[in-house]
């Protein structure tokens, strides 16, 4: 759950800003040597929470249907042309309400990485492998799962629309065949 | 329009300075580049300033540093190009000389990393893209973007990790004779090969590190640098191109397109020949964020074929004395990379190399053409800004 990973972190920086309470109390000012140069270092005592409202109400159709288990582009009558991320506008037709189509599901691995150095809102994972993978009209970025010994540039994977856990949000991956 | 020239470069030292703010930084570079120039505050009509920020306080850093260092009340704009910051901070206040509305205008590259920890800075990076597409549900990181570039590189090329391991080399060589530089230490490539991985195949002797530094550059219209100076270091050509923000709409790995696309436009623009530009050209600074990036610079500025650029790092053609030296400043790698700073920088790096002013003698490149070249990268392609330097007036 989401609540859960805030927790987590909330914890730890709870344990920094205690430290800070406790240095105020005595020098009655936040601030504190950086430890490896001694440089003195104001503490922010303002805090900003950064967590986006992003619209997706022109591409509401992708999530209703990964509910279905269905991983859907748009593709633009006019040109043909196929998008992913699916977006409602065709900039080079300059036209809107682009048809649904479903994405074909096997493609292939053109290439892959393996973080091990994490983003914090990514710390609470395992190392991920992130690859692109070709499905004929379309690449798609996503997690690639399945054994080591077949991740490499040109296995066979199969998109599919998995449960992101611990958050417990539908989302998609590819999967090693 | 008028040609431009610079007349006046400044650097601050690169590294963790967390001994100054912002503002204090930027004017390390900023009083630097005026003495040279020999110019006051209130004839720069025009500064930019590249950066990138979110890491620092500062949410208006141009204003700030326009304060500052007393350039008020001249206009200004904070310019983002993502790591190619700098450059555009450049080609700004390039065209306001350009164009014939200011006489005197200067650019500014300023970053200070080190306001925030490491790892956050590691997430607002890794969110420069497409974030929701690609960061939000699967949390790439910027050596994670150039790790995609480098596993597809070395499936189709047989690049080895040595190879790579020798861009590293390189720069750690050149950086511990820069005084500016952030690491000033030579590695071997036993340590580099025992290093850590950061986003696989990429480790973190792979990376350019996460730096603090500032740059400036005062730019001065043909008639006004004939005043100031008797060595200007003409902009003799400057090319622009972007690339799409999901690289999933991307079909090649091992090349930036856009790097390419800017590249042909300065050589086309100079009149350089596109089948060998590097006998025309001394010495260049590359967008070396990772030691991949380098080797793929070398192809898209056409030092060498597709697929061969890995072989100028193996047969070290890339040394002062070699094909054509590049990031002999210790390049990203090791003279570090504030974001903002880096283009800003390498104008400073190469206008010097151009003087036969490179801060140490082993880094001095041959200077037999008059011209230098300033790839600088933004983003994984997503911007890319080639700028060509040369002391012989452009035209002639």
């Amino acid at each position: 759950m989401i609540s859960e990973v805030r927790e987590t972190k909330q914890k730890e920086i709870q344990i920094l800003l205690k430290q800070l309470d406790g240095l105020v109390q005595i020098k009655g000012l936040p601030i504190f040597p950086e430890p490896k140069t001694g440089n003195p270092l104001w503490a922010d005592v303002r805090e900003l929470d950064l967590r986006y409202q992003i619209p997706v109400k022109k591409v509401t159709r992708f999530f209703d249907e990964l509910g279905k288990g269905k991983i859907m582009a748009t593709k633009c009558v006019k040109c043909n042309t196929i998008y992913f991320p699916p977006q409602d506008d065709c900039p080079k037709c300059r036209v809107s309400g682009l048809e649904w189509v479903e994405l074909p599901v096997e493609g292939e691995l053109i290439t892959y990485t393996i973080i091990s150095v994490k983003p914090p809102s990514f710390s609470h994972y395992p190392d991920y492998v992130v690859g692109i993978a070709d499905l004929g009209e379309v690449n798609v970025t996503a997690w690639v799962q399945g054994p080591k010994e077949k991740l490499k540039v040109g296995a066979k994977v199969r998109l599919e629309v998995v449960k992101r856990e611990p958050e417990g949000y539908l989302t998609y991956s590819l999967r090693l065949l | 329009m008028t040609n431009v020239a610079v007349v006046g470069t400044g650097h601050s030292k690169f590294g963790s300075r967390t001994d100054v703010t912002l503002q204090e930084l930027a004017w390390e570079a900023v009083k630097q580049a005026l003495e040279e120039a020999n110019v006051e505050q209130k004839n720069v009509k025009y500064f930019s300033v590249g950066n990138v920020g979110t890491w620092s306080a500062e949410p208006l850093p141009a204003i700030v540093v326009g304060e500052y260092c007393n350039l008020n009340p001249s206009g200004t704009m904070r310019v983002e190009a993502a790591c190619a910051s700098g450059s555009a901070a450049l080609r700004d206040a390039y065209l306001a000389v350009k164009s014939g509305e200011v006489d005197i205008a200067m650019a500014v590259g300023v970053e200070q990393m080190h306001q925030s920890p490491n790892l956050t800075v590691v997430e607002m990076i890794g969110r420069a893209g497409n974030y929701f597409w690609e960061f939000e549900n699967f949390g790439l990181t910027f050596p994670g973007y150039y790790a995609l570039y480098a596993t597809a590189y070395m499936s189709k090329y047989g690049m080895k990790e040595e190879d790579l391991g020798k861009v590293a080399i390189k720069a750690h060589h050149y950086g511990a004779l820069n005084p500016y530089a952030h690491f000033q230490k030579e590695i071997t490539m036993e340590e580099y090969l025992k290093s850590r991985p950061v986003a696989w195949p990429l480790k973190l002797l792979d990376s350019s590190p996460i730096t603090d530094g500032a740059a400036a550059v005062v730019l001065a219209s043909e008639e006004m640098a004939r005043k100031l100076t008797d060595s200007p270091v003409w902009i003799e050509a400057q090319g622009v191109a972007s690339g799409t923000a999901n690289l999933s709409r991307r079909t090649d790995f091992t090349s930036i397109e856009a790097a390419r696309i800017a590249a042909e436009q300065v050589y086309r623009r100079a009149g350089i020949n596109m089948d060998s530009p590097w006998k025309q050209i001394d010495v260049a600074d590359v967008h070396d964020c990772f030691t991949i990036a380098e080797i793929v610079a070398y192809e898209d500025l056409r030092f060498a074929k597709r697929g061969e650029g890995m072989l100028l790092a193996r047969e070290e053609q890339t040394y002062v004395g070699g094909r054509i030296p590049v990031n002999v400043d210790g390049g990203l790698k090791a003279k570090g990379h504030p974001i903002g700073a880096t283009g800003v920088s390498m104008a400073v790096s190469l206008t010097r190399q151009l003087l036969y002013r490179a801060p140490h003698k082993s880094m001095q490149a041959d200077i037999k053409n008059g011209r230098a070249l300033a790839h600088n990268v933004g983003g994984t392609g997503h911007y890319a800004y080639v700028t060509l330097f040369s002391t012989r007036r452009p035209g002639t």
